[in-house]
């Protein structure tokens, strides 16, 4: 069983990119680490230009904030952290909103609970908007192939 | 008398094109499409057709509890439901929140919104040809024809001048509304 997950493991693309119009994630590293212990998983995010995304503390509680969460099955998530959101004015907000805009990335750290090659999944939920129109909001799945011992 | 025939022409252009806004956004009639025929329920539970409005003109505006350019939209429509009902024109909103009632219901009766408000689906979105951005916004003749489409935010000047048209310039100016208006 081991040998074959591991054949899995090989094929599997070094990274995948989930991605739609306005938001790419780039490439992720394979994971390696120790059951209970932390490793680092940096997501990177690459956004269209002329588009923001809510942070993941909006102003206004109607936004749908950005969230990325870990498979509690596989990962024990201890942190995600989200860089500094910048507050934008726009055409149609009364007050600067808190945005991402750019490339940016999160710094999630995690402690896998299980051992093995797997496939780490993760969901990236997220609302984005331009100067005059939002598309609606989507989760996208992150998958990371995992070596953990 | 040079001047003056210049200046009769002039007056004679000026009589003949309409506004830009107009122009570009309601469609000849001979151009028009009928809208599609959607059946969804309101706040009580009463199902609405667009064919209930059959007679009317009617401005159906898709939006969503977490679109910010959909807000500002908002208070002008709360304003022509109020001046042009009488006139023969309705606003349908379409609310696009997955969270249904639950997130709508609260948002509405907080900005005293006074028109029909109705939860869309996929399945009319679909019908309107995907929805894909929010605020997008119908002009629906008396025919049930669909005479104008707005994606995005665009000034409130265009819904006035698309309703004058539409209404056959029988709508009487309306004031501006503070914040908002481009």
């Amino acid at each position: 069983m081991r040998n074959y997950s591991a054949v899995l493991f090989c094929l599997f693309p070094l990274y995948l990119a989930a991605q739609n119009d306005v938001l790419k994630i780039a490439p992720a590293a394979p994971l390696a680490g120790k059951r209970g212990e932390s490793i680092q998983i940096k997501t990177s995010l690459q956004l269209q230009g002329g588009y923001h995304l809510n942070s993941n503390k909006p102003d206004d509680p109607y936004l749908i904030p950005l969230r990325l969460t870990w498979d509690a099955n596989t990962v024990e998530t201890v942190s995600v952290q989200f860089p500094e959101p910048r507050k934008e004015k726009y055409e149609f907000s009364e007050k600067p909103v808190s945005v991402f805009t750019g490339d940016f990335a999160i710094a999630s750290t995690v402690k896998p609970k299980t051992a093995g090659f797997i496939v780490l999944t993760g969901k990236l939920r997220y609302q984005a908007c331009n100067h005059n129109s939002c598309l609606p909001p989507k989760t996208i799945d992150i998958k990371i192939p995992a070596d953990f011992r | 008398m040079r001047y003056a025939l210049l200046f009769a022409v002039l007056c004679l252009a000026g009589c003949v094109t309409a506004p830009e806004s107009v122009r570009a956004a309601v469609k000849a009639e001979t151009k028009r499409n009928p809208a599609p025929n959607f059946s969804l329920k309101d706040a009580d539970g009463k199902v609405v057709k667009l064919s209930d409005y059959k007679g009317k003109v009617v401005l159906l505006n898709f939006w969503a509890t977490w679109c910010g350019p959909c807000k500002i939209e908002i208070p002008w429509f709360i304003e022509f439901e109020q001046n042009y009902r009488d006139k023969g024109f309705a606003v349908l909103g379409v609310a696009m929140d997955e969270e249904g009632w639950a997130a709508v219901k609260p948002f509405v009766a907080a900005r005293k919104v006074n028109y029909r408000m109705l939860i869309g689906d996929d399945m009319t979105a679909q019908m309107y040809g995907g929805v894909d951005s929010l605020p997008t916004s119908f002009l629906i003749d008396r025919e049930g024809r669909t005479a104008a489409t707005h994606i995005g935010l665009v000034s409130k000047k265009v819904y006035q001048d698309d309703i004058a048209q539409l209404l056959g310039g029988s709508v009487l100016p309306v004031p501006p509304v503070s914040g908002g208006a481009k």
